[in-house]
């Protein structure tokens, strides 16, 4: 007998529990379709609009054209197979949406049930293509009108959708075979073209980074057509959170994003903690931002030194990743590990800073501002640099957008726009510093706004260091952190709530959060559905890379072979985050 | 002038004969010293090994950092880091390896020319690690036989170093290598 929970409990749809955003919108909604439409704001501030899957595309088409809102975030599904308790339908379809305006956020929803489909929002919003492939791949919706329903990040043979609850998280299936050089459905590739050259770029070569592939047809030295595949580093996050208790998710958090790890602990345990609705101390905030801002600069480090690798300046990997180890030595000296920390606890960090630590930060980030001012002389300048850059993956502020752009490569387009200032959190606000921002949005470009973050990162981290707050690392609350060892070993209480805490787990209420942090790559969301347990019943990743490479395809064509390599490197495409 | 005076250069050519074979003999002693061939191609082959760095994720990251000036590979001989499997006889797998990643990591393999070695890099390369999931290979011994396990989720880079200077020392003594030796294509992947 399966344990059941009513998520419904969370639904209601009294004017008075309303936010004011949603309110607006509702007035702002033609009558004829907002009576169709169920609109809330659950307790954790999100608002929700609950759409027949009729309904879909006007609803989009409406919010789209008013101008509410320009982002298409996340699609993915949910399967409430297990927890049918007042649902008449098995799959949920969630969308998210976000204005660069307004900065709010809307979660829309649509129940479907097998055999049924809801109709694809991919020609309204071009970036939500990818989102619903990936969810049918998954869990087996059919999205109406798509264009292309076929095996995504799965392999081509795979048989079942593994994200269903019935299907079980341990059973693999082999693949037989690598798919030839494929152009989905376009159906005017003829293989035997002998004026188009057919090219295959990985997924092992050494500039796609191990798992990317890129398939195109050239003609001469110009990409005629282009596609990408993905898959090939699938490692099944969303079933491994499934099967996992909540504080045993942030070791595969780790692995997002691995040149920036810690990062993706801290988007993960901040959504975990809204949902419980416990704020951390504020040292525990202060050593998140420096192990964030530390991140950030090395992911930037990884980025521009492999870019610079792949476009033949090997110096500047060597320089970098001098520098790199020093961080690694500094997470090592917090907590024993170089590139998967795991720092983070849900309701603080896993132990506090050792004596004399943020001393070494501050010496270190000393020593990696020298570090990046010559790795700037050795390229900034540089003619070949800037001639394999400039002008090279230029692309407009509002393609940008519509593609659902962030981060980095967003800001090298001209759009100021980053979470830590837009929706500040850990006292980011209460700091001094800028988000520096591009013009064309070329390869160069990206790489300056990549160079200029580093430098306020490294203000950041010592603007904290020099003010570590005192008091305790982590909140103190029995039914969500372990207690300290001394405690459990030495006293009976302490052993109680150690095992009760082991055994049970932690369990957030009932309900659901989308929760977002700027990371190096771009925006970080975790779409978490809690049913009660001590287990996510869904947690999905907005991966900033997912919707970056999605544009790669349309970026690449009409322009040079050796373009490509520049593009895909200043894209700093993780394998872990865009495949998970 | 007596017949038997040694300087005369009727007798001095054995005397210059025997010092000439002395002075080689004592030369030859100095640089040059005898071996088996098998035992100075193993030699050669261990402290030159070309290794293919086949990093999917995380361990890749690591394997840069054994690469990078402070572990620096260099200093044993492997740092010619080849992309193409025809120039290589190390495959260094780092990272997981996907169920739709492994035919092409065999079809790499079989490029290899021999004499060729596999390390293993990490859990997920090693076992599938933490990932007991359903698009994860649990291990690439599944489909190519591995020389060395390097166990850790990333290891580091001195594990990686100690993994190579272990497969060093396997070379230098002619371990046999069974695993290798009777590796067939496993039957569900097809030829490339």
């Amino acid at each position: 007998m399966i344990e059941t929970t009513n998520l419904d409990s969370t639904r209601t749809t009294t004017q008075d529990t309303l936010s004011k955003g949603l309110m607006n919108l509702r007035g702002d909604l033609p009558p004829a379709l907002s009576s169709e439409l169920q609109f809330l704001t659950t307790p954790v501030g999100d608002d929700v609009i609950q759409v027949p899957p009729s309904k879909v595309p006007e609803l989009f088409r409406t919010l789209k054209d008013s101008g509410r809102f320009d982002v298409f975030l996340d699609c993915t599904v949910v399967d409430y197979m297990k927890n049918m308790n007042g649902r008449t339908k098995r799959f949920e379809v969630v969308y998210h949406l976000f204005s660069m305006k307004s900065y709010a956020r809307l979660r829309i929803k649509s129940s479907v049930n097998e055999g049924e489909s809801v109709p694809t929002v991919s020609k309204i919003y071009k970036a939500a293509n990818w989102f619903e492939r990936e969810a049918w791949d998954m869990f087996g919706v059919v999205f109406e009108g798509h264009p292309t329903l076929k095996r995504f990040l799965l392999h081509h043979e795979f048989v079942g959708f593994p994200l269903r609850k019935d299907y079980d998280a341990d059973h693999q299936q082999h693949c037989s075979s690598a798919l030839p050089l494929h152009f989905d459905n376009d159906a005017s590739f003829d293989p035997g073209d002998r004026q188009l050259v057919p090219l295959n770029i990985g997924p092992a070569h050494p500039a796609t980074h191990g798992t990317l592939r890129i398939m195109a047809q050239i003609d001469g030295e110009t990409i005629a057509r282009a596609n990408v595949e993905l898959g090939y580093l699938h490692r099944c996050f969303d079933k491994m959170a499934e099967t996992h208790p909540y504080n045993q998710v942030i070791p595969y958090t780790d692995r997002l994003n691995y040149c920036s790890a810690p990062m993706n602990n801290v988007g993960y345990c901040k959504t975990i903690e809204r949902m419980l609705g416990v704020e951390i101390p504020p040292k525990a905030q202060a050593m998140r931002i420096i192990l964030c801002e530390l991140s950030r600069i090395i992911d930037h480090f990884v980025c521009i030194g492999a870019m610079g690798v792949d476009l033949g300046a090997l110096t500047g990997f060597f320089h970098l990743f001098t520098y790199r180890e020093m961080v690694y030595t500094l997470f090592e000296k917090l907590c024993g590990a170089r590139l998967t920390v795991s720092m983070t606890r849900v309701g603080g960090m896993a132990q506090d800073a050792p004596e004399g630590w943020y001393d070494d930060v501050l010496d270190a980030c000393k020593k990696i501002r020298g570090g990046i001012e010559t790795v700037e002389g050795l390229l900034t300048g540089n003619k070949i640099w800037q001639q394999r850059t400039q002008g090279v993956g230029a692309i407009s502020q509002e393609n940008a957008i519509a593609w659902g752009y962030t981060g980095p490569l967003l800001r090298a387009t001209g759009v100021g726009h980053d979470l830590r200032k837009a929706q500040p959190y850990y006292g980011y606000d209460q700091l001094d510093f800028k988000i520096p921002v591009g013009s064309t949005g070329d390869v160069y470009d990206r790489y300056l706004v990549r160079v200029a973050e580093m430098h306020e990162s490294l203000k950041i981290i010592e603007q904290v260091c020099k003010n570590v707050p005192s008091g305790d690392y982590t909140i103190r609350d029995k039914s969500i952190v372990l207690p300290e060892k001394a405690d459990v070993y030495g006293n009976i209480e302490g052993l109680m709530n150690h095992f009760m805490l082991v055994i049970k787990g932690l369990r957030p209420p009932i309900g659901e959060i989308y929760d977002a942090t700027e990371a190096a790559n771009g925006e970080l969301g975790f779409y978490c559905v809690s049913d009660g347990s001590g287990r996510p019943y869904r947690l999905k990743v907005r991966p900033p890379c997912f919707a970056l490479y999605q544009s790669f395809p349309e970026q690449i064509t009409g322009g040079m072979l050796s373009d490509v390599i520049a593009i895909l490197g200043s894209m700093n495409l993780i394998a872990g985050e865009l495949d998970r | 002038m007596s017949t038997s005076n040694s300087l005369h250069p009727q007798n001095a050519a054995p005397l210059v004969n025997k010092l000439a074979e002395q002075a080689m003999e004592d030369a030859s002693r100095a640089f040059a010293f005898t071996t088996r061939l098998d035992d100075i191609v193993a030699w050669g082959s261990k402290n030159s090994l070309w290794p293919m760095p086949y990093g999917t994720a995380c361990c890749g990251i690591e394997l840069m950092s054994v690469m990078g000036p402070k572990y620096d590979l260099a200093r044993f001989g492997a740092e010619v880091v080849r992309f193409s499997p025809r120039q290589a006889d190390l495959l260094l797998v780092a990272g997981t390896i996907t169920e739709k990643m492994a035919p092409i990591l065999v079809h790499i393999y079989e490029q290899m020319l021999d004499p060729k070695y596999v390390i293993s890099m990490g859990a997920c390369a090693s076992s599938g690690g933490f990932y007991r999931a359903y698009h994860v290979l649990q291990g690439i011994h599944q489909v190519v036989p591995v020389d060395i396990y390097v166990p850790g989720c990333p290891p580091t880079p001195e594990a990686v170093l100690d993994g190579i200077m272990s497969l060093q020392r396997m070379i230098g003594e002619h371990t046999p290598r069974p695993w290798k030796e009777n590796w067939k294509r496993p039957s569900f992947i097809k030829p490339a």
